[in-house]
């Protein structure tokens, strides 16, 4: 029995080793990683309240569906990983987040354009609409150095601009991006296969930057930006360094914390405090929890708070040994007697991190989420872990001094 | 019966800690003591209430970084040129620039940057950070702040009432009502700006500082059931606080130095955060130690002799 405890202990020490080595990797993965927020990262955070024209025309679910699926369409040709595009019926409103996007100011340009693609004559009448565009691209033009964006009409649309063409011919035609004019070409011979090209770009970025805006439509509704917040990737690096650090060293000195105050049984807590902190992460991880810097300020409390629960059990079991139960006893009961006090207390808990996370928004959503989890997880470990290894530790020896426990006993 | 243990007594409990003194007979003194750091936060908050930040008013928040350092009327110059104003504070060797005005439309955003570039000096275009906050939005987060708060604590009475009784409920809000105004007090009379970060904060010290409190009601709860005759409810409601006294210090500090850490550590964006939470932590611990469990006594007192005299009225002739 008493070997037996020791070799089981021995295993799961190396076994908690191994998982902690295991789990840095993985777990700090830039790609595939715990997700991090924009504030840690760099990006912009943007809010798009839908606005009602001035006909007073009511804003229908259908338009924010719309609008929706152009902006994600339009986010995701911005090469972002993990880009949030998020509908708010009630609110009317569109919510993107796009963590570790390179020149924010850029991507907020093109989300925001209405960009509606027309041709118009020389009298400056529209004579064909983007509607019947098929796709456009951006691309090497034939010329080295030079650009386009390649258009492929619809069956419908290559018919409109074969006409077109053939009667324009000779003539100038415009095309329009909202009310910008992108170019001006002379229409020399008839298109009738549906492919045109619009020249005139220095870069393939530029080309494929209008290219976007042409084949994702125009939003149905007009939008204005009712928050936005925007970090840069240096800012975003430097405070996601300087919470490591934070949480390292709040770690440490809750450790040293715990070791002089309860001795062997701190010895436990700071192993399972591994465990939780493992658990927590590990948690992140699988639902893809974004960790902002409120959110890992949550996770840092949280530290602080699941060691209440080794100390709330400890504290009961230093009673029951002094009351004169024997140290097996005291354990047991000791922790039967805190695990009522602890659910109670922690379900209070629980409430307000429910509640922050029901009516708050963005960041404070984030850290609502991550103190929640902290909650669930730290009641979980100590039921599970901490007790077990506890039962381990003290059946070592029915002869193991009381004083390791912290209790003085006179008898 | 050894085997089984005893319950300590309050004797037992008294000479366990070196430090003891009767809590609950002083409880008038820490009544006095609540009340005088939260009156002048009170006076403060009708006088001048908070210095609200943009995400509560709406406004943009600039953070430039220049390459040179730069002129604080450089840039208030340069903002009144586009018609702009707003305060600016500088930091970091007067190359960090915090710019605050109203929200701005990305085209009003960009004519100011361009002025800023041209007329005060180059700055790092990969560091800009921005927050800019609709006046609508910020409404939206005031009124849901509240509607947390009054939600919370009502589901925190309605769990307690269930769990324990709702005496303890009740005593359990008032000091939690009293933390939150000592926070908001003490942010209020410093000025210091509030951010959305501070709402987040206060439901949380609202959250630790029940469970605090918990502590302490469920060991009043667990004596209360073994009370004797001869006890007094006064001094049993002094054993159950000196009986859970190490466990609420040892709590405190060990949450304590998790704060600290991200306050001397975490940077700028936090420490606003952490200062709030770390009043906070320790006026809910002050509150659950000298304050939720007086209330509580006193609610029982006052609920108990209406009814003595009821009793004994009723059996004159």
């Amino acid at each position: 029995m008493r070997q037996g405890n020791i070799i089981k202990l021995v295993a799961l020490v190396l076994l908690v080793a191994a998982a902690v080595a295991l789990s840095i990797k993985p777990l700090m993965d830039p790609v595939k990683g715990i997700p991090l927020g924009l504030d840690l990262r760099g990006g912009v955070h943007l809010v798009l309240q839908a606005e009602q024209d001035k006909d007073g025309t009511p804003i229908t679910k259908d338009d924010i569906d719309k609008a929706k699926a152009i902006i994600a369409n339009r986010v995701n040709d911005l090469g972002v990983s993990e880009p949030i595009v998020q509908a708010d019926y009630d609110k009317k409103r569109i919510i993107i987040d796009l963590a570790g996007v390179t020149d924010p100011d850029k991507a907020v340009d093109i989300l925001k354009t209405t960009a509606k693609l027309t041709f118009r004559d020389t009298q400056g009448n529209v004579v064909l609409k983007g509607d019947d565009l098929k796709d456009a691209k951006g691309g090497q033009g034939q010329q080295q150095g030079q650009f386009v964006v390649n258009l492929t009409f619809s069956s419908d649309g290559a018919k409109k601009f074969g006409d077109l063409t053939t009667k324009l011919i000779g003539q100038r035609l415009g095309v329009y991006l909202d009310d910008k004019l992108l170019t001006n070409p002379t229409v020399n011979t008839p298109i009738l296969n549906g492919q045109a090209e619009i020249t005139g770009y220095d870069t393939l970025e530029a080309a494929a930057e209008d290219a976007v805006l042409m084949r994702s439509g125009s939003l149905p509704v007009s939008m204005s930006i009712a928050e936005k917040r925007q970090v840069g990737a240096s800012l975003g690096v430097d405070s996601l360094e300087r919470s490591i650090q934070a949480g390292l060293y709040g770690l440490i000195f809750i450790f040293l914390f715990m070791l002089i105050f309860y001795h062997l049984p701190g010895v436990v807590a700071n192993f399972s405090l591994i465990v939780y902190a493992l658990i927590v992460l590990w948690v992140f991880w699988m639902f893809r929890v974004v960790l902002t810097l409120p959110g890992i300020a949550g996770f840092i409390l949280s530290i602080g708070m699941a060691v209440d629960f080794n100390i709330i059990i400890y504290e009961r079991v230093k009673e029951e040994i002094r009351a004169g139960k024997s140290l097996r006893a005291g354990v047991e009961s000791g922790f039967s007697r805190a695990f009522v006090t602890v659910i109670d207390a922690h379900v209070t808990t629980l409430i307000a991190a429910l509640t922050l996370y029901a009516f708050g928004t963005g960041s404070i959503k984030g850290f609502a989420l991550t103190l929640g989890i902290g909650i669930i997880a730290s009641l979980f470990t100590a039921i599970t872990f901490t007790r077990f290894v506890l039962r381990l530790t003290v059946g070592i020896s029915p002869k193991m001094k009381t004083t390791w426990f912290g209790v003085r006993r006179d008898a | 019966m050894e085997k089984n243990g005893h319950t300590a007594t309050y004797d037992e409990v008294q000479k366990l800690h070196p430090l003891y003194f009767n809590i609950v007979k002083k409880r008038y003194w820490w009544f006095a003591i609540s009340l005088i750091i939260m009156i002048p936060g009170i006076i403060s908050l009708f006088m001048q209430g908070l210095n609200l930040g943009i995400d509560f008013k709406g406004g943009t928040m600039l953070d430039v970084t220049f390459k040179k350092a730069v002129s604080q009327a450089a840039i208030t110059d340069t903002m009144k040129s586009v018609g702009l104003e707003g305060p600016v504070q500088l930091s970091n060797g007067d190359t960090a620039a915090l710019i605050r005005t109203v929200a701005l439309e990305e085209g009003k955003r960009s004519e100011l940057l361009t002025a800023l570039e041209t007329k005060v000096g180059e700055y790092d275009k990969t560091n800009i950070k921005e927050d800019k906050v609709g006046p609508a939005m910020g409404q939206e987060l005031t009124r849901n702040a509240i509607y947390a708060l009054i939600i919370a604590m009502g589901m925190m009475i309605i769990y307690i009432t269930v769990r324990f009784q709702f005496v303890f409920a009740i005593s359990g809000i008032l000091a939690l009502l009293h933390d939150v105004l000592v926070v908001v007090g003490i942010f209020s009379l410093f000025q210091w700006e509030i951010d959305s970060t501070f709402v987040a904060a206060i439901l949380t010290i609202v959250g630790y500082s029940i469970n605090d409190t918990v502590i302490i009601f469920d060991r009043i709860r667990e004596n209360e059931a073994k009370m004797k005759r001869s006890d007094t409810y006064e001094d049993m409601v002094d054993k159950s606080i000196w009986q859970t006294m190490r466990r609420s210090i040892n709590t405190v500090v060990t949450v304590l130095i998790a704060l600290l850490s991200v306050f001397i550590l975490g940077g700028e964006s936090t420490r606003m955060f952490s200062l709030a939470m770390l009043i906070g932590v320790f006026t809910g611990a002050y509150s659950s130690i000298f304050i939720a469990s007086q209330i509580l006594l006193e609610v029982k007192d006052h609920m108990k002799k209406p009814r003595e005299v009821a009793r004994r009225s009723a059996l004159k002739p």
